[in-house]
């Protein structure tokens, strides 16, 4: 706790504007001409030494979306985007694929340390501690901020710079518990075998617009593999970073769970304050097998665009987890606070029989952004569950919308949902919006949902400030709060820089 | 300490006046008791007091250590030592009543240029305080008066006034929705607070409150006025004779 606190001050002097993640960083970059084609899809394919079959197969998804048309109906608004005039793939020079961290340049590794991203496995071992409830004092109040204990109290982190991965930490120990977590890239070359069963088969090439642009040029991700009845012995996380210039991000993530094992991984991402818009377009697929649990979670800071609403990232990502197996489990987490426009459903598809799925978000708009975000839940197995608690909050002229469909197939016996969305408004011009689908062709479905949309009110904001919390403080106290629900699904390191960064993010939203 | 001199009073929205030039001065170590009947203006001073942004100063001042006090916002009158004990406490959902006091105290602190209290000594002084109230640890873990007894929510104002050791305390119909043994609570943890270089504004509809918490001055308030002021006597005369005779002397 103690190390995220100083980070986020740390960030916070770092800046002066209200993003703290904002800096460039000049490195020398090795960048494809901008530009999609055929042409393109090989240099990539080539860069990253893929065997044959993978080319093609990006090959396949490319001609597929020659064929497709952008997807209109998400509540957001943009000028269209010019496929034509971005760089699909940009990599810092001097990026062999460093063995050790010695190899690493070190111009990255600062990067990653201004960030707050420790990449020096001895300094996570430092610096990061499981939090000791050494008094009765201590522990009344960590009980209070979080009943979510660190498991191991160490982060294996993989950090990808623009298109390629840098470095991936602790993967000798993970190693040792046959944990296998690394660059995408680096999966294909040495791990053909699960990529090739794997890759593509809960987001097909032929999924939705994105996904299979995605799949044509997608440069780097993280790749997960967890054996049967392993405990995956650390949070893993992957910390994305967007740096050059009109360059687009397609990183893919494939995480699999075998029979009876359990991962949680952790996702954060920033870039570069700019006037431009740029595009991130990411993949994410989870398989859960056989009584298998997979934890994701997601704290998304991508810059949001300046106060009038120039720049920012469009963040349109399709994250789908598949429950395969018998009594399995997948759990979404997501905060998210960046982005000029967010499209979003991370989902899961609860195919195996007493199987799980959960999603849990806060969403916070401010500023003119705009996000259009939810789940799926498709419940195809017998006595499926799932839940989804959302917390919209949104300020300033931004437009907050929660989207979400469950299902029931008719096989579904006994499918159940319990769906909650609240939207908490600050301020007169911004917007907040609920567009709930539910379909059961299954009489013995039970879906529930609540829904309520409020205002912080002016008696509730006095009574805080009465006691001396100024203004901005008041409402971030008030909103975290609200959102405190999900919160306590975060694993304990983000539950803090998450709290933190939702009161950066309303930051102006007041007054 | 305290001076409100002239002061004329307005609800923001409507423009309907509420005070009408309104006159009060509350030294140092004194307990003065506001008076009056529904309507008169009771509830309207204890905002105007806390800063209250609904209500608009159209004349007159309020002085609080002979400066004005209202350009200032209601968390700074606060970290300067106001404090209002609400008639209706508000409800802060997933904010835990220890958290909400550590932000407290230590938003307060920082105002004043002081170091954040460190976790073993802020609980140590939480403690103290809420058991002198009959407080348990286990609604200290709950959030902020969320599903609170109305008399959890009186005591849980004590307890915040206690640890924050405000200058000024303005106590609004804190009497009211408690029985006899919480208010006996409650006037206990006033009544320990008092002190030479405090002083306390108890408003109140009733007697009852003041054979508990026994003030130095009584006033009474009639249609945004102080129409009457006395010492602890005047109370029982209104208790025995209602605000009627007053009212009609004023009109």
């Amino acid at each position: 706790m103690p190390a995220v606190q100083e980070t986020i001050e740390q960030v916070r002097r770092i800046d002066v504007d209200q993003y703290k993640y904002g800096f460039e960083t000049v490195i020398e970059v090795d960048k494809a001409p901008k530009g999609l084609s055929e042409d393109t899809i090989r240099l990539i394919s080539a860069k990253k030494d893929e065997p044959e079959w993978m080319l093609e197969w990006r090959l396949q998804a490319y001609r597929r979306w020659l064929t497709l048309e952008e997807p209109t109906w998400a509540r957001v608004e943009y000028p269209k985007i010019d496929f034509q005039d971005i760089h699909y793939y940009a990599a810092p020079k001097n990026h062999a694929g460093p063995k050790s961290l010695d190899e690493v340049d070190p111009e990255l590794l600062r990067v990653y340390e201004k960030l707050g991203i420790p990449l020096k496995e001895q300094e996570i071992l430092a610096g990061v501690k499981k939090p000791g409830h050494e008094t009765e004092a201590d522990g009344v109040l960590s009980d209070l901020a979080n009943d979510n204990v660190y498991k191991s109290g160490r982060v294996a982190v993989d950090a990808v710079f623009d298109s390629v991965s840098v470095v991936t930490t602790f993967k000798d120990e993970l190693a040792k518990a046959g944990v296998i977590f690394c660059s995408i890239s680096e999966a294909i070359r040495e791990h053909p075998e699960l990529v090739r069963k794997y890759l593509g088969s809960v987001v097909p090439i032929t999924d939705n617009f994105y996904a299979t642009l995605n799949s044509a040029v997608f440069t780097d991700g993280s790749f997960v593999f967890v054996p049967k009845g392993v405990r995956c012995p650390m949070e893993l996380s992957t910390y994305f970073r967007i740096n050059e210039k009109d360059t687009g991000q397609f990183e893919r993530t494939l995480i699999i769970a075998e029979e009876g094992s359990y991962v949680s991984y952790l996702e954060g991402c920033t870039a570069p304050q700019r006037d431009e818009n740029q595009l991130h377009a990411a993949v994410v697929e989870l398989i859960a097998l056989d009584d298998a649990e997979i934890k994701y979670s997601t704290v998304q800071n991508w810059y949001p665009g300046d106060a009038q609403g120039k720049g920012g990232i469009y963040n349109f990502v399709t994250k789908r987890g598949d429950c395969r197996g018998d009594r399995s489990k997948i759990s979404w987490t997501q905060v998210e606070t960046g982005s000029a426009i967010t499209w979003k459903y991370p989902s899961c598809i609860l195919r195996g029989d007493d199987s799980r799925g959960e999603f849990y978000s806060i969403a916070v708009s401010n500023g003119y952004q705009q996000v259009d975000s939810g789940t799926k839940m498709i419940h195809l197995g017998k006595n499926t569950s799932s839940r989804i608690i959302s917390k919209g909050i949104a300020a300033g002229f931004s437009q907050n919308t929660y989207r979400g469909q469950v299902s029931a197939h008719r096989k579904a016996t006994n499918a159940r949902n319990f769906t909650n969305c609240d939207s908490l408004l600050i301020g007169n011009n911004c917007g907040a919006h609920t567009v709930p689908y539910m379909e059961a062709k299954n009489a013995t479905a039970q879906f529930e949902h609540e829904a309520t949309t409020s205002k912080i009110s002016e008696d509730q904001k006095f009574y805080v400030m009465q006691r001396g919390i100024p203004e901005e403080e008041a409402v971030a106290l008030i909103v975290n709060g609200f959102v405190k629900d999900v919160i306590q699904e975060l694993p304990m390191e983000f539950a803090v820089e998450a709290q933190k960064l939702i009161g950066i993010s309303l930051e102006g939203s007041v007054g | 300490m305290l001076e409100i001199k002239n002061l004329h009073a307005r609800i923001a929205d409507t423009g309907v006046e509420i005070i009408r030039g309104l006159n009060l001065t509350v030294k140092a170590g004194e307990v003065a008791a506001i008076m009056g009947p529904n309507g008169s203006g009771k509830s309207t001073l204890s905002y105007i007091l806390a800063g209250r942004e609904d209500y608009e100063v159209t004349e007159g001042d309020v002085l609080y250590n002979g400066e004005s006090v209202l350009e200032m916002d209601p968390a700074e009158r606060a970290a300067a030592g106001i404090f209002l004990a609400f008639q209706y406490p508000l409800e802060i959902p997933g904010v835990a009543t220890m958290e909400f006091l550590k932000v407290a105290l230590n938003a307060q602190r920082k105002a004043r240029g002081e170091e954040p209290l460190k976790v073993p000594e802020l609980l140590k002084r939480v403690k103290e305080a809420a058991g002198s109230l009959d407080i348990e640890m286990g609604m200290l873990k709950r959030p902020l008066n969320v599903g609170f007894s109305g008399g959890e929510k009186k005591r849980a104002e004590i307890l915040q006034m206690k640890l924050l050791q405000p200058k000024l305390c303005v106590l609004d119909e804190t009497d009211s929705g408690l029985d006899i043994d919480a208010l006996k609570i409650v006037a206990e943890g006033v009544n320990a607070l008092r002190s030479p270089d405090r002083a306390m504004v108890v408003i109140t509809h009733y007697q009852r409150l003041l054979e508990y918490i026994v003030p130095d001055t009584v006033h009474v308030l009639y249609r945004g006025q102080v129409v009457r002021s006395g010492d602890k006597t005047l109370a029982s005369e209104l208790e025995a004779n209602g605000y009627a005779a007053i009212v009609e002397e004023a009109a």
